[in-house]
């Protein structure tokens, strides 16, 4: 894994509290289970259909009647559930879910997140991504700051197509973390050795410094 | 009657050109393998397919599309399929993204008599486009249709003979929802028993509405991603 996805990865882990329920997207956002400290007691929840995601298999003994929503062979963990697709749905939908981290392509200063399809690529759909946005009680983003031209992906309004209208929480990057507030988009950590300068340099939105600002050390 | 049958070709024959069909299944898992293999066979055509996803290249409903059976699919993610992607740009294939919480709900709200409902899911992107929207306690809800099919496809782990069906696992996902939205719903499953022997509490979907049943043998379960750690 690239440095740039550590960071993001052991940042994204500091949203989750002892005891909640959490869904993680597919792709990096994964990777953040890896990183939950082993005395919490917390379910992530599948949309296949699985409160309570468990560790991969051992190899032999893969299970094809136990998939996450990436289509990976997992496990269960002791107190897990299942459910039909709609039971799981309704959790989301539902306001159940204390936080969902998913990736982004854009985020846009008025907390619009665009994570779905690119004009002119084959689409491929948006699978749960809009439901999430919409029904989990804290919606985090994480992604890298700009894109491989080094160009901002935190823009003043997102240019690809809108998976959610206002729904981001928090954006984490490998430069810094913002929150979304009724004052706007505001700057409250950068990563080690990231100034603010730096920060405003590779940003396409504006936002402003939180009084409550740090160094994420 | 008996809704116990023997014969998958025999259980899709009367499903003709320009059907609508929901399919159970979420990616490769737990799709009703039997029937829609029987259906291929019988190469029936204009197919509107409900399902979460459309297969592989050649697996699961990938089979009806590489066939060019498939003239329309719901889904809420498809992109695990070439030809699906060949077929679409060609203007062959119609395609209707519909976000997997929708899906699953307009499923179920449909085999539930309920003609639509009003989700937050979608407000603001491209899926809202002509959707009429209503606002509740100042926020906007875009309402959303129950869906019906002609037929159902799903697969169970076990079932008893008046269509009670038990799934297993993650592989329940779609298929209680699709056989509610199916007025004909088609069901298979790995194990059969007599009713009495499956515990009341324990059946997922109750047999009203399961209206064929059969014995599927020798499944294929194939994994799309092995994710596995070495034993210590």
């Amino acid at each position: 894994m690239k440095d740039k996805r550590i960071a993001i990865v052991k940042r994204a882990v500091k949203e989750i509290q002892d005891g909640m329920n959490v869904n993680l997207g597919i792709g990096m956002p994964t990777l953040v289970a890896n990183e939950i400290p082993a005395d919490f007691n917390v379910l992530l929840q599948s949309e296949n259909g699985l409160l309570g995601i468990g560790p991969y298999p051992v190899e032999g003994k893969e299970d094809p009647d136990l998939i996450n929503a990436g289509k990976e062979t997992i496990t269960t963990m002791p107190g897990s559930s299942f459910f039909d697709s709609a039971e799981s749905f309704a959790m989301i939908r539902g306001g159940h879910i204390d936080l969902a981290i998913l990736g982004g392509m854009e985020v846009s200063e008025t907390a619009d997140l665009a994570n779905w399809m690119i004009p002119g690529k084959m689409v491929k759909g948006m699978g749960g991504a809009m439901d999430l946005v919409n029904g989990a009680k804290r919606v985090v983003v994480i992604m890298e700051h700009v894109n491989k031209h080094g160009e901002s992906k935190i823009k003043k309004e997102c240019s690809l197509p809108l998976t959610g209208q206002g729904v981001v929480h928090r954006l984490i990057t490998d430069l810094a973390v913002f929150d979304f507030t009724d004052k706007g988009m505001m700057l409250i950590e950068t990563m080690e050795g990231i100034t603010i300068e730096e920060v405003k340099e590779k940003t396409a939105a504006s936002f402003t410094v939180a009084p409550e600002f740090a160094e994420v050390k | 009657m008996s809704k116990v049958m023997s014969s998958f070709p025999k259980a899709v024959s009367d499903i003709r050109d320009g059907a609508s069909i929901a399919v159970g299944g979420f990616g490769l898992c737990g799709i009703p393998e039997k029937a829609i293999q029987a259906l291929c066979e019988q190469g029936t055509k204009d197919l509107t397919i409900y399902s979460n996803n459309c297969g592989v290249d050649n697996w699961g409903l990938g089979l009806l599309l590489a066939n060019k059976q498939i003239k329309k699919m719901v889904s809420s993610y498809v992109g695990e399929n070439k030809i699906f992607e060949q077929q679409f740009l060609n203007g062959e294939l119609e395609v209707e993204l519909t976000p997997q919480g929708t899906l699953a709900e307009r499923m179920r709200a449909g085999g539930a008599g309920i003609p639509g409902f009003y989700t937050a899911t979608g407000v603001g992107t491209p899926i809202a486009e002509g959707k009429e929207t209503k606002k509740f306690d100042g926020k906007t809800y875009l309402l959303e249709k129950g869906i019906t099919a002609d037929f159902a496809f799903v697969k169970a782990w076990k079932a008893d003979t008046l269509g009670n069906l038990v799934f297993r696992k993650t592989s329940r996902n779609f298929n209680p929802l699709a056989a509610m939205a199916g007025k004909i719903t088609i069901a298979e499953a790995e194990e059969i028993v007599e009713p009495g022997e499956l515990d009341p509490d324990e059946i997922h979907t109750p047999g009203i509405y399961v209206q064929r049943l059969l014995l599927g043998t020798d499944y294929q379960k194939r994994i799309e991603r092995r994710t596995v750690v070495t034993a210590r």
